[in-house]
């Protein structure tokens, strides 16, 4: 048996290594190029562990107000969609048995209709109705952010239904109805009973309201008018060239998830914690307290390392200046271009030795040159495959910008958003 | 305290499209009285109750509370307070706030429903217990909290919807005593449900038998047990041996029914059905397993009948003797033990005897379903 079990085991570890590794893989990789220093996000050549891309990310107004418009309409679409599922959710509970599939049907269609449709059919409906009361067309119902809210929520408003139904089903209407007979008025029902018990499935909707607002793309490109989202900012971009000042982004956006998953995690063990010692078996038994312990330590930990790892990291990245390491990496740069002028220098010497060693004299200048063709890596012809041959493209670059702005090479940077900036005025 | 008052149900009919779940109920429930209404499950109970309660408005006939005609008065304006059958504790508010949920919806301060749940509490002995949640109560303890959030809307009438059946047999039968005890303590009319005869003979006043959503028989239960109006009630209330036959001869409001394996037998016509029964009609008799005794002298007599005995159960206080009856069904006795070690008389047949006023005749009709 045993023997037979190993062969599946390691089948399925390696599964789960692939698995795992296409699934965090990019992120993994796009976090580390945050921190490496070539201004283009690039793992290998591992060159100099830099903040600075952070730096950028900050200084990149464009990105910024992309956050902040992606921020508003996150929250607008969170409110409108919770609202507009809620009711949507408990319209289904209320309306004849046997409309219920159809009435199902028609809220849920959004989903599947593609977004590309629903934001052109938002822009093209609004526009309408602006038209038709007689606005203009700088009025609100061309408003970017008004558009979007309502784009997004036409079919995150769905989803915020679907977690509702969830809910619902498992809400006794009893309850209601105990409350009712105990003198309560519909409307009072309503706010003691049904939306306590609607909490948590309000606090995922809202959450995934969040989400979906704020990574959206594909309705958002022709809703958003004056007003471009994180998305829309980052695929404008990315059309122009990216830098490292994305990944250091993305790596915010992965750090922030995890914290949230984590916080979320503690609180619901918390939460069944606080369950299974509530349960009247537990109150007597001594048993019951090691777990308590035991569990309730892993969340202490994390938070514990989690506040360390943030203090070292701002005291590391405010104390550390990878301009060092730079002026070292230039410095090597340097010297490998130096040495292969050499080469070719050398090659030619020996190209011109070769000519003249048709004529029989001077064989102490081979001997001299012994060490250059013995250099490791570096065939006489290998000098094609050298990696430092990237950097020839632009040579110039790279030993002019220290002398351009010593310390902050960022800003001198030609890959520098603001220079797209200044590309691209007309551009939105 | 509040006095309770009076519950009238006239020719109510309530129906869910073609199907009649409640058919022609006619009830007149008295103020202070503990009613019940007994009868299988689905027979159309909680029906009846949730059109007291306001949640179902009958399809026809009137509900009247307190002689107050209530068409077109919603759950929460009448002054009745219902207990779920399965409570319907609020699970996410504390044993306290759901006792004086019914003052709070009022817009009583905190102190004030504090002080009203302790003394609640108080009275359903659960002091202490009000800062827990529901779920951490036991079956028995959410029985009562239910009760007490019930009392707190101070209802002229409390309606119960079976609150019994999901508590074990020994809390089951604690529970009775108290509910009848807070009964008499409050002086409300309270409107019982249950599927249980024990739980609504013990319990009530008066008892209403319901088959299929119509009400066979209202009575006391000393009535209903004895003189029960239809071969349902019969049946259903307690057990009962059921002999068929035709009537063979009518004296006063005694009959002799000549049954269809054990001869003729001698009994007294129900109240229901007395003056209305004739000489061959098909009637069927009822003798309580109680009733029956084993005969000291086996001569052949009115109130005698022979049949072989199949088994015997020694259930502790009584032996239950199962001798062979008509159409394959068992006839069941029950001796009372008196200490003495009893002869088994299994296999061997044996003359029953019983006194021909405790048995009953009716006109042939439905039995209730084993
Ligand atoms: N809302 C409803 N719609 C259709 N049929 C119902 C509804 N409520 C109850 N019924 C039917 O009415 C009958 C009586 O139900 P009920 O009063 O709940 O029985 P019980 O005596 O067990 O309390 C059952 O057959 C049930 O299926
Ligand atoms: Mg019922």
């Amino acid at each position: 048996m045993r023997t037979n079990s190993l062969l599946p085991r390691l089948l399925i570890g390696a599964y789960l290594v692939v698995f795992f590794g296409y699934l965090l893989g990019p992120l993994i990789v796009m976090s580390i190029t945050a921190f490496n220093s070539p201004s283009f996000p690039k793992m290998t050549p591992w060159e100099c562990l830099t903040f600075e891309w952070f730096d950028v990310l900050a200084r990149d107004e464009r990105i910024l107000t992309g956050i902040e418009n992606s921020l508003i309409v996150g929250v607008g679409t969170v409110i409108l969609s919770v609202i507009m599922g809620l009711s949507g959710a408990l319209m289904l509970t209320q309306i004849w048995p046997k409309l219920r599939a159809t009435y199902y049907t028609i809220v849920i269609a959004p989903i599947l209709i593609p977004g590309v449709v629903l934001g052109i059919s938002t822009l093209v409906f609004w526009d309408r109705i602006s038209i038709m009361l007689g606005m203009s067309t700088g009025g609100i119902l061309h408003n970017g952010i008004f558009l979007t809210i309502l784009g997004q929520s036409t079919f995150i408003a769905s989803y915020c239904m679907l977690v509702f139904i969830a809910r619902l089903q498992r809400f006794d209407t009893g309850l209601t109805e105990a409350a009712l007979d105990l003198g309560a008025t519909p409307v009072q029902a309503f706010r003691k009973i049904l939306l306590p018990f609607m909490k948590p499935a309000i606090g995922s909707a809202a959450v995934l309201a969040f989400l979906a607002s704020f990574e959206n793309y594909n309705t958002t490109t022709f809703t958003f008018g004056k007003f471009p989202t994180l998305t829309i900012e980052l695929a404008q971009k990315v059309r122009y060239g990216i830098n490292p000042s994305i990944s250091a982004l993305a790596f915010i956006i992965i750090v922030l998830t995890i914290i949230g998953a984590l916080i979320h995690e503690i609180y619901r063990r918390r939460q069944q914690l606080a369950l299974a010692n509530g349960a009247p078996v537990a109150a007597v038994s001594g048993g019951f307290q090691l777990p308590k312990i035991f569990r309730g330590n892993p969340a202490a930990i994390i938070l514990v390392l989690l506040a360390l790892g943030g203090a070292s990291t701002i005291w590391f990245s405010q104390s550390y200046s990878p301009g060092v390491c730079k002026m070292d990496v230039r410095e090597q740069k340097r010297l490998i271009q130096e040495e292969r002028i050499k080469e070719i220098r050398a090659k030619r010497q020996l190209e011109l030795q070769q000519k003249q060693l048709k004529s029989p004299d001077s064989s102490g200048d081979i001997k001299s040159d012994a060490p250059v063709t013995q250099s490791p890596g570096k065939g006489a012809f290998g000098n094609v495959f050298d990696p430092g041959n990237l950097d020839k493209a632009a040579p110039k670059s790279e030993t002019e910008k220290p002398a351009e702005s010593p310390g902050k090479g960022a800003f001198g940077d030609v890959f520098a958003p603001k220079n797209l900036d200044k590309a691209t005025p007309k551009d939105d | 305290m509040t006095k309770g008052v009076d519950v009238d149900l006239e020719n109510v009919w309530i129906r869910f499209g073609d199907f009649v779940a409640v058919r022609e109920a006619n009830v007149n429930i008295k103020g202070g009285e503990f009613f019940s209404f007994l009868g299988p499950s689905g027979c159309g109970k909680t029906t009846i109750l949730r059109s007291v309660s306001g949640f179902l408005e009958p399809s026809d006939g009137k509900v009247r509370i307190g002689g107050k005609d209530m068409a077109g008065i919603g759950p929460n304006k009448r002054p009745t307070a219902l207990i779920f059958q399965n409570l319907a504790l609020f699970p996410l508010m504390k044993v306290w706030e759901n006792i004086t949920f019914s003052m709070e919806v009022k817009g009583a301060s905190k102190a004030e429903r504090r002080k009203r749940a302790d003394e609640l509490l108080d009275m359903i002995a659960l002091p202490d217990q009000g800062d827990k949640l529901p779920s951490e109560l036991s079956g028995g303890q959410k029985q009562r909290v239910a009760i007490a959030r019930a009392l707190c809307a101070e209802p002229d009438v409390l309606l119960l919807d079976e609150p019994l059946s999901a508590l074990d047999l020994k809390l089951r039968q604690h529970m009775r005593t108290e509910l009848r005890e807070i009964q008499q303590r409050v002086g409300i009319t309270f409107i019982y449900i249950t599927h249980d005869q024990g739980e609504a003979l013990t319990m009530s006043d008066n008892v209403a038998v319901m088959r299929a959503g119509i009400i066979d028989q209202i009575g006391t239960g000393h009535s209903v047990y004895n003189d029960p109006a239809t071969p349902f009630v019969a049946s259903f209330v307690g057990e009962n041996n059921v002999f068929r036959g035709k009537i063979k001869s009518i004296d006063g409001d005694m009959a002799l029914v000549s049954t269809n394996r054990t001869g003729e037998l001698l009994a007294r016509i129900a109240t229901s059905a007395q003056g209305k029964m004739n000489v061959g009609d098909s009637a069927m008799m009822f003798i309580r397993p109680e009733a029956c005794n084993i005969a000291e002298d086996i001569s052949p007599a009115a109130n005698r009948f022979t049949a072989r005995v199949k088994h015997e159960e020694f259930e502790g206080q009584i032996y239950n003797v199962f001798l062979e009856g008509a159409e394959g069904k068992e006839i069941k006795m029950s001796l009372v033990n008196v200490g003495k070690q009893r002869q088994s008389a299994e296999d061997n047949n044996l003359t029953l005897e019983y006194m021909p006023d405790q048995a009953v005749v009716l006109p042939a009709g439905e039995l209730a379903s084993e």
